[in-house]
């Protein structure tokens, strides 16, 4: 006898949906397209619902959520207003290969097109920053859609998947079956690296005098830090992180050079120009890594290991190409390095780089800095807090001096670099790391424009650490206006006009802390860190005019790095 | 360099309009687009005459397989196919030089399609240079308007159907007998 399907309505169908793909967490926000699933989110009990305060904050939190939980973040939103509100998250998401769902409600059929209350054209809004969009046309479309659009989102190259729904799709009924796996003939992410390209690089890496591994963050998304670790140790191989890798191999290893590029360490990108072998590991050769892209790595002999053939080839023309999961690849790698090979004198050469020009900052004039915070931090919490940090100065100082010794602990806004990102995404990290401390760092900018969302931190009672690195500027755009813009601070000042930040923390229910001096650091942490039933805000007022150093000017070469602020006198 | 690329797509909402925002979002140029249902209703065919150098043809490849519509992409610069174009082209004619159109319109191997008291239309159909020539003639009698189709591409070859592939393989293998 042939089983009988269960007639479900739309509403139900969704959630039914949400429960087969394991979801715990919806981060959304109600309004009219969309009041039936609210009605019927009423009776759900098998997930959390968490009510933002606006919609980009939803997307950030979903962010945040899968970035450190591994997991796909989901966001409900209505249409309209509600829908183009989760834009710029999405965006974040598809520069930073993050997997989210992103559920927009829409008018009904037969109104879209017609300018109705409340209408926006989101799916083609936002073609060009998904990896996927659906409009869900017809209820027996539902269920596979949603299927489709998880595993679209998680699989491959992650990233971002929106799913627009009429509400007169959502009210009406149908059969449900929700099918066991997708088949879409079109997207068939190539997972195992070709075997004799493989054994190639395993060739070329066996015979290299100096090389050199640049990760990003593919090889956390892919969970290959353990398979990375062993190798790298193993065959005591010199490993450089970009902005999202790092934490993709422990800091505390003496293998790690830190990060490079831009604002990397002189040493890593020193091993990047005098490599013989570069072995790029989920990463993308982003100008912020490259620089002048002519003056890349030019001695190396380039093997780049990447799930997205589109990456390859892009902006650096590479000797050997691998198109697979990284994971596999480095696995497949270590089998075939079976004797290390010989880099004592590769590491001397490094070393020296290193002691020529290491990380400093002025220690001991009494003023607070933004990298003894952070030394400080890394210290107090001895490398095993999650760090969600902004865009800015604050955050490439954490790029610099936290040592981050785990995957997933180090969550940003890289490839957009969307100010506003650190106190949503934070919360969404929140949800998902109950035993390490949490911590949000934003400047005194990034931290107001999603400043709405404190509130739903406090209502959850999330034990986040808000520190906000006050410079009463912003400060990397001034550090430009420094440097190449002829010291026009053209708005760059917010001195005047920034809001006390411990009497705002105080008004939406936190703890607040604020100093600018450096010996009350470490009670303030104390304090702080005490405090577990809900989070707090700290502000460290921190030296104005403070640059990141060192910096390589936008499309420059190693050789225009700039490593301190030219003192008057030596310009002449 | 100009390329011709071939595209099979699912006949889906919002296919085409994926396909050309990667192109403007790219920056890619596109010389001629055109779409059409191929011998199964579900799957289209886009034919995508583009231009760039080597490295740009390769990521303009490349961004279309990445495409979760996109089944297939073929360059077809490189081999042997079959490459149409259609176009109407309406002329102004006088007295005297009606004949003179009508013959331009035979060498070319068109037909004329429309005529009134001012104005005749061609169809002309023919690989895109052919097209080319046959404006630039009518150009000098007055084009009052003009529509092209785009170009359609076909890899030579591709219409043997597999039921008969095995036919030939087994005649084949008779044959090696």
């Amino acid at each position: 006898m042939k089983e009988q399907k269960p007639i479900l309505s739309g509403a139900e169908i969704f959630f039914e949906c949400l429960r087969r793909e394991k979801v715990e967490i919806v981060f959304g926000y109600p309004g009219g397209a969309v009041l039936k699933l609210y009605e019927k989110l009423y009776d759900v009990d098998f997930l959390k619902h968490i009510l933002v305060r606006h919609e980009q904050g939803a997307t950030h939190m979903a962010e945040g959520y899968a970035k450190a939980s591994g997991k796909t973040g989901v966001v409900l939103v209505t249409s309209g207003p509600g829908a183009t509100n989760t834009v710029t998250g999405i965006a974040d998401a598809y520069m930073d290969s993050v997997p989210i769902v992103v559920f927009t409600g829409q008018v009904p059929t037969h109104l879209i097109g017609n300018d109705a209350f409340q209408e926006a054209d989101i799916v083609g809004i936002t073609r060009p920053i998904t990896k996927h969009s659906f409009l869900v046309r017809n209820i027996d479309e539902l269920a596979s859609t949603i299927k489709k659009a998880f595993y679209i989102a998680s699989t491959g190259r992650p990233g971002p998947v929106l799913v627009d729904l009429p509400k007169d799709v959502i009210n009406s009924v149908c059969e449900f079956e929700y099918p066991e796996k997708v088949e879409l003939r079109g997207y068939k992410p190539t997972l195992l690296g070709h075997q004799n390209q493989i054994k190639k690089a395993a060739d070329i890496i066996k015979n290299a005098k100096r090389l050199l591994f640049y990760v990003g963050g593919g090889v956390i998304m892919s969970g290959g830090h353990r398979e990375l670790k062993l190798l790298a140790k193993e065959n005591n191989i010199p490993v450089t992180m970009t902005l999202q890798g790092l934490g993709a191999f422990p800091m505390n290893e003496p293998q790690s050079l830190g990060m490079l590029g831009m604002h990397g360490t002189y040493w890593a990108n020193q091993a990047v120009n005098n490599c013989d072998v570069l072995v790029s590991l989920g990463a993308r050769f982003d100008d912020r890594v490259t620089g002048k892209v002519d003056a890349f790595a030019t001695n190396a002999y380039k093997i780049h290991v990447d799930i997205d053939p589109t990456c390859i080839d892009k902006n650096v023309v590479v000797d050997l190409p691998i198109v697979g999961d990284v994971k596999h690849i480095l696995a497949e790698l270590a089998a075939e390095i079976t004797s290390p090979p010989d880099f004592d004198d590769w590491w001397i050469q490094i070393q020296k780089w290193k002691e020529e020009c290491p990380l400093h900052y002025e220690k001991h004039d009494g003023k607070l800095r933004t990298e003894y915070v952070l030394d400080c931090l890394n210290e107090f919490t001895k490398g095993e807090a999650v760090i969600v940090t902004d865009v800015g100065q604050h955050q490439m100082w954490t790029a610099q001096y936290y040592k981050f010794n785990h995957p997933r602990s180090h969550i940003t806004s890289g490839g957009l670099g969307t100010m506003g990102f650190s106190v949503p995404a934070s919360i969404g990290a929140a949800f998902a790391i109950k035993d390490r401390p949490v911590i949000s760092i934003s400047g005194d900018g990034g931290f107001q424009m999603n400043i709405q969302e404190l509130v739903t931190a406090v209502y959850n009672k999330l034990p986040i650490k808000f520190i906000i690195i006050n410079n009463s500027f912003l400060g990397m755009v001034r550090q430009w206006q420094e440097l190449f813009h002829a010291e026009k601070y053209s708005f760059t000042d917010l001195g005047d006009s920034n809001p006390d930040f411990c009497k705002l923390g105080e008004a939406f229910g936190m703890k607040s802390f604020s100093t600018n001096k450096p010996e009350d650091v470490n009670p303030i942490f104390e304090e702080a860190f005490s405090i577990n039933d809900g989070p707090v805000l700290i502000e460290f007022k921190v030296e104005k005019e403070d640059m990141v150093f060192p910096i390589i000017p936008s499309g420059a070469t190693l050789k225009e790095m700039m490593t301190k602020r030219l003192d008057p006198k030596e310009m002449t | 360099m100009k390329h011709t690329i071939t595209v099979l797509v699912e006949n889906q909402f919002g296919t085409f309009n994926r396909v050309v925002t990667m192109f403007s979002g790219k920056g890619f140029n596109v010389n001629s687009l055109s779409i059409g249902e191929t011998e199964t209703p579900e799957i289209s065919r886009m034919t995508i005459v583009t231009e760039g150098d080597d490295k740009i043809i390769e990521q303009v490849v490349k961004q279309l397989n990445r495409l979760i519509d996109t089944i297939k992409v073929v360059d077809l610069t490189a081999q042997p196919r079959v490459e149409r174009e259609l176009a109407l082209i309406t002329v102004y004619y006088q007295k005297g030089n009606r004949a003179d159109i009508i013959s331009v319109c035979n060498i070319f191997r068109g037909n004329i399609v429309d005529i009134n008291n001012k104005t005749i239309t061609i169809e002309v159909t023919g690989p895109p240079d052919k097209i080319d020539a046959s404006i630039n003639v009518l150009e000098a009698y007055g084009i009052k308007e003009m529509a092209r189709s785009g170009t359609v591409a076909l890899k030579r070859g591709e219409q043997i159907k597999p039921d008969k592939k095995e036919q030939v393989q087994k005649n084949n293998l008779q044959v090696d007998k």
